[in-house]
């Protein structure tokens, strides 16, 4: 999470399990823990009603981080980490205790907040890969530091393709380095993707989760549809599950395009496109109006809140977005998760209301 | 037959650099000399106090002439010209040091010698100021604590800087040790049981809770990043002696000490 430098972490002691999310300021990131029981040596589901009751709160993401500044002399020292939510005192406490008997309390302050949910369903991505952590990482790892998006796509002879997305507007194509890599089928564990298909996104945030997938040692999969839908990496074990959502860059072309497979079966034109992919996927919830019935038990999955209702027009939907940080003129064709609108050449679409990357690249500075 | 009131001689000029690297948090410096050695002092808002000790017999040779010497100097510059040759610390070479001055008036001189290169430096020395009592003496330490430095180092380095104040309590019960800051994330507390093996020596006689200006402490980590051990005292006013044993490469024991004045009075209610 640090890595994908987001400033708000949504933390949310949900018994029967503690699950911690993010979202990034321009809404086009969001990222999702979620740890069983079991992950931890004691888990405790609070006293007594209310305190028993579900609980979110959001903490800064510098104060939490701050606790855990530096990785390796707490793995050096930290013996065992308490976590406290202490509602009534407001006060989420971590507690560190370290070599020598020494012991670190942080009371951190936290405010109460409503849900935060993104919508997606992996069931309903056209493509996807899984592959070791370490072939994603040792791919990257070529693509210089300051790269802001790659593009992932097929390869000739079936391989998977990565290059470093180069703006139409860049200057002159021909004096831009392109770096492409291809990785062949066989390094992956599964690969069932679109022929042809392709999308571009962050790499930074994706830096962020490579680092935590390998030093986890788990498989990272990846799904996607298409350019301007949300990528979703995923990256489970039987007590930890991760999903990170990225909008992706918008294809001018692939838009305008029938669709190729299943989900949204007429992807519709970039005006109609706002509400409807709404609809089928990826919007914030930070109000609690969509919250299930207490007698539905929490999936571990994350589509639990059900979609808006079609009728609904744009600026109802806005008016949700309670949260929404103004956003910065957009530089590019991302597609925001939350409005999941799309900024197309020549398209009627309402631009200055449009959430975008607050991560844009240097090379425009 | 040199005029000289002070003249020193040091094979190595990073023993001096690093012991007064340790207390440059301000830019000038009031040095005091007498037969026993050098005491460099810095000082700051009237509530900090630092002292660099340089015995004489870190040094090969050192006469003072009068029974004390006292000048005021710009430390930014005396550091430069020490390190004039580079900090870098290859094996097998260092920067020789004669240093002289002459008397009241008179330019502080350096000559510097490394592989046969010589540099001569001559600082201007100024009116001495005059310098906070503490009077803190070892007869009314209230609490002391010495701790090997390891356990203070990430401590200090990992300070909520967004926090007014470090509070310290020291305490023959519960919890002993205490450090906390109140920054804009919340509160933090450090707690070192008084068996840790990180801790020396625990002589507390009485619970005390004060608060120290974490800026001006701040400055006291140069010096804790160098020392091996560390001394924490308090007085009944709640004056605050931090002393670090600072050892050399050469495994001479020097020391450096920060003395502070502690903030506003604090009520009881306020603790949390």
């Amino acid at each position: 999470m640090a890595e994908g430098g987001v400033r708000q972490c949504q933390h949310c002691a949900v018994p029967p399990q503690l699950s911690l999310r993010t979202v990034n300021s321009s809404r086009s990131a969001f990222a999702s823990f979620l740890f069983a029981p079991l992950f931890f040596q004691l888990y405790e589901a609070g006293g007594p009603p209310p305190d028993r009751e579900l609980f979110r709160c959001k903490v800064l993401m510098k104060s939490f981080l701050g606790v855990f500044r530096s990785l390796p002399s707490l793995e050096k020292t930290v013996g065992k980490c308490l976590i406290l939510l202490k509602p009534r005192a407001s006060r989420l406490v971590v507690q560190l205790h370290c070599k020598y008997g020494v012991t670190k309390t942080h009371n951190l302050a936290f405010q109460e907040c409503e849900r935060l949910q993104a919508i997606f369903d992996t069931q309903r991505c056209t493509s996807s890969l899984c592959a070791p952590a370490r072939v994603l990482a040792e791919a990257v790892v070529h693509f210089p530091p300051t790269l802001a998006e790659v593009t992932l796509g097929t390869g000739p002879g079936g391989k998977i393709s990565l290059r470093n997305y180069v703006e139409d507007e860049a200057g002159e194509p021909s004096k831009t380095m392109v770096t492409e890599l291809w990785l062949a089928k066989d390094e992956f564990e599964t690969v069932a993707i679109t022929p042809g298909s392709h999308i571009t996104f962050c790499l930074k945030e994706f830096r962020g989760l490579l680092t935590f997938a390998e030093a986890s040692n788990l498989p990272l999969t990846i799904h996607y549809d298409a350019p301007g839908r949300p990528v979703i990496f995923t990256l489970a074990d039987a007590v930890l599950e991760v999903h990170l959502v990225l909008a992706t860059l918008s294809d001018p072309e692939s838009s305008l395009q029938p669709p190729t497979a299943n989900g949204v079966s007429h992807l519709p034109t970039p005006s109609e496109d706002f509400t409807d992919d709404l609809e089928s996927y990826m919007i914030a919830m930070e109000t609690s109006a969509y919250e299930e019935g207490s007698g539905v038990p929490p999936s571990p999955t994350f589509p639990l809140c059900t979609p808006h209702p079609a009728e609904s027009d744009p600026e109802e939907e806005e008016e949700e977005e309670e949260g929404a940080v103004p956003g910065t003129p957009p530089h590019k064709k991302f597609r925001s998760l939350f409005f999941g609108s799309v900024l197309t050449p020549g398209g009627p679409s309402p631009a200055p209301t449009q959430e975008v990357l607050a991560e844009d690249s240097e090379e425009e500075s | 037959g040199e005029p000289y009131v002070l003249a020193a001689s040091l094979d190595n000029a990073r023993h001096l650099s690093s012991l007064l690297r340790a207390v440059h948090f301000q830019d000038h410096a009031t040095c005091f000399a007498t037969a026993n050695g050098l005491r460099v002092t810095v000082e700051d808002a009237k509530c900090i106090q630092a002292n660099a000790f340089i015995q004489a017999e870190i040094f090969q040779d050192f006469a003072v002439q009068e029974e004390s010497v006292t000048f005021r100097i710009n430390l930014s510059v005396l550091l430069d010209c020490l390190t004039i040759f580079g900090t870098s610390s290859l094996p097998g070479t260092s920067t020789a040091l004669r240093m002289c001055y002459r008397g009241y008036g008179y330019p502080l001189m350096l000559f510097l010698e490394e592989g046969g290169v010589v540099t001569v430096c001559k600082i201007n020395t100024q009116e001495p100021d005059q310098l906070l009592d503490f009077d803190f003496c070892s007869t009314k330490v209230v609490n002391k604590i010495i701790l090997q430095s390891d356990g203070l180092r990430e401590a200090f380095a990992e300070l909520d800087m967004t926090s007014e104040v470090l509070q310290i309590t020291m305490s023959p019960d519960k919890p002993y040790f205490r450090l906390s800051t109140f920054g804009n994330a919340g509160s933090a507390h450090l707690d070192y049981p008084r068996d840790s093996d990180l801790m020396e020596t625990f002589h507390c006689n009485q619970t005390q809770t004060n608060r120290y200006k974490i800026s001006l402490l701040k400055p006291s980590t140069k010096a804790l990043a160098l020392s091996c051990k560390v001394s924490i005292r308090t007085d009944a006013q709640g004056f605050l002696s931090l002393q670090y044993m600072i050892r050399n490469e050469d495994g001479q024991i020097c020391f450096v000490e920060y003395y502070c004045c502690p903030d506003e009075d604090i009520t009881e209610a306020e603790f949390m």
